[in-house]
């Protein structure tokens, strides 16, 4: 059904294009001059037509299913769903509609099959409803496209406006993304907060999310105090800053000013690739080589360490951080204005000195902006330490000792099924708005530091 | 005012004191120079070492140890009338306990053993193709199969036969017995096309990416029909058409700002809005490439932004003077020879979707699926959570499978990033 609405989308933008192309050019050819360009003519006709469709294929389809479940949920018999919650409700439609697509477990009761009946029924009208609104519409379109020809119609705005409204949608997007994230962050967490008081979360030192969802489980108490989270948080990213900070800037610093034009053609694009791996390839890396490399030279000194150890996550992360970097400090570096290299080494300073001593004060800010975005881009990184990082939250300094982050709790909380109406769940949109905000905060710093900087050189 | 100049000790002039500081000086410069190539090497050394051990544990996935026997197929054990069942299983081990000497199918505990030297899937196998051509009952066909894991491992040379009995995954009499297979020619280890055209399993040698590349394909093709038309629309308009003013400055910074939000958020976002508002399906490419769209899409915005700038104004002041309308000069001139640098931005985005992990395991494309799916709305795995779900399987074989499957995402994203270096060293233009 939704393959055919979309077949009469396209056929319906053929057909009013080409008709009033047609229409169009048979004015032109009876000698009427026309305001417009054939082709606008026709694109108008073909935008006309395309643009209220669509919407209406994407919001019916979009609303149907909720639609349909309510009246699917509604129709079923009085008393079947007495006393259950959301959970059970959410269950009994699952089995319906898995019913409806044609498989059956067992002997579901004869209410259930019929309900199933119906849903196939409300299916089938909907998609009828949708094929026939489509048609209606696009043939009404059509015709009013076709009207619209005339030798004073001014095609070509009309068809710019319509145009200039598409790309104003499409910057629009990106704001409603932001919006999105922070309406649905705020609205969960708020609903996390109602069940957990907000200080106990912002200053309790005991994270243990693992909490009974039914009533026989048998699970921990249930503490939602972030304080350990974010040590552990801190701990992997100032293990990834320290290891990464130095080698990119160390890389940076000769790229930029000793090595020759040829090794930086090299060097650069494979430092770049380290930046390219995706971040799961890390996490295996580090689950594979590192933190049994690490316990085995812990092991040969004399130390324990653990399986799960920050340094291994840290020392990993730290590995995509360097070209991030390096890169940053790269561009601070470079745009620094040519006079002050240049005053700096006829005063009889060597490279290094005017490095040391001239540049690199002078890119400082740009720099600082580059180790802040890669400081937010480290509280922000999930799948190196969700593979490496610990699952336990342990409120230590020790980078040896097993820790756990953020962006591990965020993931672990919400893999495999969830429900939103328990804490457990909420908490991980909690953690989200948390976590959202430190990387905002450091973001808009970091960015507002580099540009202004950028700025004053140009 | 004249001062007079400094008393001087004959045995330091300036000049001397310069020739004194200038070894140290050039010691510093030195060990500059020695610190930025050790951090350099330190950075290559880490990807070498990245790259060596990925390539070192993901060749043994690379072929797969397989095993041919002739098999009866039995009237007694398959009919015809009651396919697809049949005591398959039973006729593959009569088969390979016929190449081994001395097996015992008496009893059960002989039969297991035989029979697990097989993969699980070697009697669906069989099952398959009697079902396709019922005329094969009563004959005796030539049928090869992968070995499961453990024998796949030693055949691989993975299990050391010097260890002692007990710590070994396999006992003497297992391996005598597969030494007895060996000996007769029956095993044989074909490149392992099942790693790209199996769908998942919970057998490490039938595993394979299918589903995962399927699931890839889709998520990426919803992303690259979203994020595209609009990223170059709202680019266009951002570059080309908005006023300045405050409402555009506020799109801009939330465009820069965007691009630096954790992964993971995207994936609080999808789940809460896309999942529990709209009610989408859970685990399905579509909801995962609408996801990696709104992550692609300040990518290709700040990429198309750029490629537009570097058109340079003559070409729209020239078809301005011609009389074109703004927007015909943005869509007829502007736009297609920006084209290259936005397609090389938008390759570039689409690489980075493709290696996303995070956002898809909240919306649950980490479920464990053994066929792949036929349409965005299917539940499906993806590349990159097809390794984590790998690399979180205990079997020792998912260890050179994962590796394995790592070396085809790198392959796709280098042959993705080398697409877009060549469409930008092909069509790049020095204005």
């Amino acid at each position: 059904m939704t393959a055919l609405a979309f077949g009469i989308l396209l056929l319906a933008t053929i057909v009013a294009y080409a008709l009033n192309r047609h229409a169009a050019s048979r004015l032109r050819a009876r000698g009427q001059p026309l305001h417009s360009l054939v082709g606008h003519h026709a694109g108008f006709a073909a935008l006309l037509v395309l643009v209220p469709v669509l919407v209406l294929i994407l919001l019916w389809l979009g609303l149907q299913g909720p639609v349909i479940s309510r009246l699917l949920m509604g129709g079923l018999p009085q008393g079947v769903l007495d006393g259950l919650d959301t959970g059970a409700v959410q269950l009994i439609e699952a089995e319906i509609t898995s019913i409806a697509g044609g498989r059956i477990f067992g002997t579901p009761e004869d209410w259930k099959l019929a309900a199933a009946a119906r849903l196939v029924d409300l299916r089938l009208m909907s998609g009828q409803m949708l094929l026939l609104a489509v048609s209606l519409l696009a043939l009404a379109l059509i015709a009013l496209a076709r009207h619209k020809v005339a030798p004073e119609f001014r095609a070509r705005q009309s068809f710019e406006s319509i145009v200039t409204g598409l790309m104003v949608f499409a910057s629009i997007v990106a704001v409603f993304t932001t919006v999105g994230i922070v309406a649905s962050l705020v609205f969960e967490a708020g609903r996390f907060f109602a069940i957990v008081p907000i200080h106990e979360f912002l200053f309790g030192l005991n994270w243990e999310p693992q909490i009974p969802i039914r009533a026989d489980q048998i699970a921990a108490e249930g503490a939602f105090g972030w304080v350990p989270v974010l040590v552990g948080t801190l701990v992997i990213t100032v293990v990834a800053l320290v290891v990464s900070v130095p080698i990119g800037l160390m890389s940076a610093i000769y790229l930029n000013e000793f090595a020759a034009p040829r090794a930086r053609a090299i060097i650069k694009p494979v430092l770049e690739i380290l930046a390219g791996v995706p971040t799961v390839v890390y996490g295996f890396f580090a689950v594979l080589t590192v933190a049994p490399a690490l316990r085995s030279a812990g092991a040969a000194l004399g130390m324990d360490v653990s399986p799960n150890t920050a340094l291994a996550a840290g020392g990993v992360m730290a590995i995509m951080l360097i070209p991030f970097i390096s890169s940053f400090a790269d561009d601070a570096l470079s745009a620094v204005p040519r006079a002050l290299r240049d005053g700096a080494l006829a005063l009889g300073a060597t490279r290094a000195e005017t490095m040391l001593n001239v540049l690199f004060p002078a890119a400082l800010p740009g720099i600082v902006g580059g180790v802040l975005l890669a400081v937010s881009r480290a509280i922000g990184e999930t799948m190196i330490v969700v593979m490496a990082a610990g699952l336990m939250a342990k409120l230590t300094l020790n980078p040896l000792d097993s820790v756990t982050t953020v962006t591990v709790q965020i993931v672990t909380l919400l893999i495999g099924d969830t429900s939103f109406d328990n804490p457990k769940t909420l908490a991980a949109f909690a953690l989200g708005l948390m976590l959202f905000l430190v990387t905002l905060v450091i973001n808009v710093f970091a960015l507002r530091i580099v540009r202004k900087y950028r700025e004053a050189y140009d | 005012m004249i001062e007079a100049a400094p008393i001087m000790t004959p045995s330091r002039t300036p000049m001397q004191q310069v020739q004194a500081s200038l070894a140290r000086r050039r010691r510093k410069q030195i060990t500059l120079q020695v610190l930025g190539i050790g951090a350099i090497s330190a950075a290559i050394l880490m990807l070498g070492l990245l790259l060596t051990t990925l390539t070192l544990s993901g060749r043994h996935a690379l072929t797969q140890t397989h095993l041919t026997v002739q098999v009866f197929i039995d009237p007694a054990e398959i009919r015809a009338d009651r396919l697809p069942r049949g005591g398959f299983d039973d006729v593959v081990t009569a088969a390979i306990a016929a190449l081994i000497p001395g097996a015992d199918l008496s009893n059960r505990e002989g039969r297991r053993e035989v029979s697990a030297i097989s993969s699980n899937g070697a009697q669906f196998l069989l099952r398959d193709l009697v079902v396709a051509n019922p005329a094969l009952i009563g004959q005796t066909i030539a049928l090869r199969f992968p070995v499961s894991d453990p024998y796949d491992q030693l055949f691989k040379g993975l299990i050391d036969r010097a260890t002692p009995e007990a710590n070994r995954r396999l006992n003497d009499a297992q391996i005598a017995r597969f030494d007895a297979l060996v000996a007769a020619g029956a095993v044989s280890t074909p490149l392992n096309w099942g790693l790209l055209f199996n769908a998942d399993s919970r057998f490490p040698e039938l595993a394979g990416l299918r589903g995962a590349l399927m699931g890839s394909f889709w998520a990426l093709l919803t992303c690259f029909v979203i994020a595209f038309p609009l990223g170059i629309g709202a680019a266009i308009w951002l570059e080309e058409f908005a006023p300045r003013n405050r409402i555009s400055d506020l799109i801009e910074v939330n465009i820069n700002n965007l691009a630096a939000v954790p992964s993971v958020v995207f994936g609080l976002l999808a789940l809460a809005v896309f999942i529990g508002w709209f009610g989408l399906p859970r685990s399905a490419p579509f909801v995962g490439g609408l996801t990696l769209a709104l992550m692609t899409l300040p990518t290709i915005i700040i990429a198309t932004r750029a490629a537009l700038k570097a058109v340079p104004p003559s070409i729209r002041e020239a078809a301005l003077g011609l009389g074109a309308s703004r927007q015909q000069v943005v869509f007829g001139h502007v736009l297609p020879l920006a084209m290259p640098g936005i397609l090389t931005g938008t390759i570039i985005g689409l690489a980075q979707a493709l290696g996303e992990t995070a956002p898809l395991l909240l919306i649950g494309m980490n479920a464990f699926l053994t066929s792949a799916a036929t349409s965005p709305f299917d539940a499906s795995t993806a590349l990159p959570t097809q390794i984590f779900l790998w690399a979180d399987s205990p079997e020792r074989g998912f260890v050179s499978r994962t590796s394995a499957a790592i070396l085809v995402l790198l392959t796709f994203l280098i042959v993705m990033n080398a697409l877009a270096i060549a469409l930008r060293k092909r069509f790049e233009r020095k204005w």
